[in-house]
């Protein structure tokens, strides 16, 4: 029994093992076969990966519909980007402000968290959204009377990653190896989407994500197990939150600029999809929802020349294809697979049978 | 002073188009219990509808019988866009948890959003001035003929609405419906079909509200759903969701808290916040309602339910 067991979980160390080399071959492979922008969409996507694991904790896990979720990574992002930029003159250290942003996010979370707590689905979603679009538009007129976040022309030239000294901004060659700064980011990404990986994964078995699942089942029978759920709800608005501003961060530093416009509440619902379409509540399921979605609007960039040559002329902009393509999506998941295309076993019960009474 | 009442009468104008919008939303809610996203989308797809009969036919017949063309065109790809809306997206998902219509109801939205895009490209399309509206001036405060007509028609709508609820047997069978599906099922009311009537007369209304957007601002944009709905959303909500009479009192208020809040914000604050700031007014509003009376001005019952 003893050697089944070392077996096993030797062949579990190896399989961890393989899976390491592949994510450090990764970045290196696809440069050299699909070019280094596929390098720079992997690093989005891992972005995108962090985000709607975040919204997937509100709600994938405690069923919070949240239709601003893109405001904590506007938070997130400015946090930082005001404390690293020539814009205030400050130049912050990166591992000061990421954990700062993160904290501010949280803080955004709490607040958009408690005055909401009464409310139940529908209400709910649209004071999220009416949240998000609140934020953007303060971050558009914050320029007058004192100019705070440059207002509609955002803010340029964010400090790049630096750790003790090493700036990710610069090019590496490490014995033949090219690093550039799109591998760099991709490994501290890595690094992070890992680490939010984890903490969702371990969140969920817990006695907290236990207790976000009761809630979401249902809220009365939750409070009468003893649930408290004001602070379990706060907290995974927090939670949410928290990780939405890390990935910000991550954001303002890797892009160099931001602006109001890269928070429109599309991005709100362009994350959400990453979550509906992947399968709310499971952790594998939003990883691969958001690497689809990611990837997905880059593959149908191709579109225009393939209409350009099969039709003549480019007949539906690639981008809004795109986003007819995703209302088309929701849709047709509600529809047919609403559990999402890897759901998680408690969700696909809940949502293949009706709610009694409901 | 005559600023001030300026505004009241701009506030008024405004507020109510936004309450014929919010009747959409309200009666759906009311039925269905589902926030139909995708209705401010439909006024938008009335009003576009309006301006491409404006454009095709202007100058070839007398003005009165083109707004009549434009209306009735409107009106009828609204309603059957309502129709096919609820029968392909919501109906399969009566029933269904709450979340999943909703995830449904931002689809359809996003879906008729960038198909007006494709046919109507996305630049703002303007209203080509087909008649030189002439002047009201009432104790300081001067108005166009059409917004006075607009107001006109606005009220008019609403009182035969309300006539119709309370009057007619489709009205009666919609409340029926609206207080308990089960059971008006139970006393012969084909509920199925009370629930796509209802949905066709809130897409009416609203083909009616996007002419009159159109006639007010004299443009039209693929995306201008998106915040009139939210705003009409929002006087639905500050008037109790699900209340038909506390729509259009929650469109005219809120209306009058807009422009008067944009009218008077940059000299509350020393110029600090300005009229930009306009469109916070409905959002401020709306967290404040739901947290503080969720049912709204005229709503009875919990907002829980929601």
């Amino acid at each position: 029994m003893k050697s089944v067991a070392k077996n096993l979980t030797l062949s579990r160390t190896l399989l961890y093992a393989v899976i390491a080399i592949a994510l450090t071959a990764l970045p290196f492979v696809v440069d050299a076969t699909l070019g280094r922008a596929w390098v720079r969409i992997i690093d989005v996507a891992l972005l995108f990966v962090m985000l709607a694991l975040g919204l997937n904790i509100v709600v994938g896990f405690a069923g919070l519909l949240d239709l601003g979720y893109i405001a904590f990574f506007a938070v997130g992002a400015y946090a930082y980007a005001l404390l690293a930029s020539p814009h205030f003159g400050i130049h912050a250290s990166f591992l000061v402000l990421l954990p700062l942003g993160a904290l501010v996010a949280a803080a955004f979370g709490i607040l958009l968290g408690a005055p909401t707590l009464r409310l139940r689905g529908d209400y709910l979603a649209i004071v999220t959204l009416g949240f998000g679009e609140i934020i953007r538009i303060f971050l558009n007129n914050l320029n007058r009377p004192f100019n705070i976040t440059n207002g509609p022309q955002g803010i340029t030239l964010i400090d790049p990653i630096q750790i003790g000294g090493l700036s990710l901004a610069k090019t590496f060659h490490v014995s033949g190896l090219t690093i550039a700064p799109v591998h760099s980011y991709y490994f501290v990404f890595l690094l992070c989407t890992l680490g939010v990986i984890f903490v969702t994964h371990r969140l969920e078995n817990s006695r907290i994500g236990r207790a976000w699942v009761a809630i979401r089942e249902d809220e009365l029978a939750a409070s009468a197990m003893g649930i408290n759920t004001r602070n379990v709800k706060l907290l995974a608005f927090a939670m949410g939150a928290t990780f939405g501003g890390i990935s910000g961060g991550l954001f303002a530093s890797f892009q160099g600029f931001i602006s109001p416009e890269s928070f429109t509440l599309l991005d709100s619902i362009m994350v959400l999809c990453m979550v509906v379409l992947g399968g709310m509540g499971n952790v594998g399921g939003v990883v691969l929802g958001a690497i689809l979605l990611t990837a997905l609007p880059e593959a149908l960039r191709y579109m225009g020349p393939l209409q350009q040559r099969w039709l003549g002329q480019v007949i539906i902009d690639p981008s809004d294809l795109r986003m007819l393509m995703f209302g088309l999506a929701l849709v047709l998941m509600m529809l047919f697979r609403p559990a999402g295309l890897w759901p998680s076993k408690t969700r696909r019960r809940e949502l293949a049978t009706e709610k009694p009474g409901d | 002073m005559d600023i001030f009442l300026q505004q009241i009468a701009n506030g008024l104008l405004l507020g109510s188009i936004y309450a014929l919008v919010a009747l959409g939303y309200t009666m759906v809610y009311g039925i269905l219990g589902l926030i139909n996203f995708a209705h401010g989308d439909l006024v938008m797809v009335g009003a576009l509808v309006a301006l491409s009969v404006v454009a095709a036919l202007g100058g070839s017949v007398p003005v009165a019988v083109l707004l009549l063309l434009a209306t009735g065109a409107a009106i009828v790809v609204c309603v059957a866009l309502g129709l096919l809306m609820e029968r392909a997206a919501y109906r399969p998902l009566r029933g269904a948890p709450r979340l999943a219509p909703l995830i449904t109801a931002i689809g359809v939205s996003i879906l008729i959003q960038y198909s007006a895009a494709l046919i109507w490209g996305k630049q703002y399309i303007s209203m080509p001035e087909l008649f030189k509206p002439g002047k009201i001036v009432f104790a300081g405060v001067q108005i166009t003929t059409t917004q006075a007509f607009i107001f006109a028609l606005a009220l008019a709508i609403m009182a035969a609405l309300l006539w119709f609820i309370k009057v007619s047997r489709m009205g009666r069978a919609m409340r029926a419906t609206e207080q308990n599906p089960d059971v008006a099922g139970l006393m012969g009311v084909d509920t199925t079909r009370v629930i796509a009537f209802t949905f066709a007369l809130g897409a009416s209304i609203g083909a009616l509200a996007g002419v009159m957007v159109v006639l007010y601002y004299g443009q039209g944009h693929y995306f201008m759903g998106f915040m009139l709905g939210l705003k009409a959303f929002t006087a639905a909500v500050l008037g109790g969701i699900g209340n038909v009479a506390g729509a259009m009192l929650g469109g005219l208020l809120l209306g009058l808290i807009e422009s008067l809040g944009a009218g008077y914000l940059g000299d509350l604050t020393g110029g600090v916040f300005g009229s930009n700031y306009r469109d916070v007014f409905a959002f401020l509003v709306l967290v404040l309602v739901l947290t503080l009376r969720p049912s709204g001005l005229m709503g009875v019952g919990s907002g829980d339910r929601a």
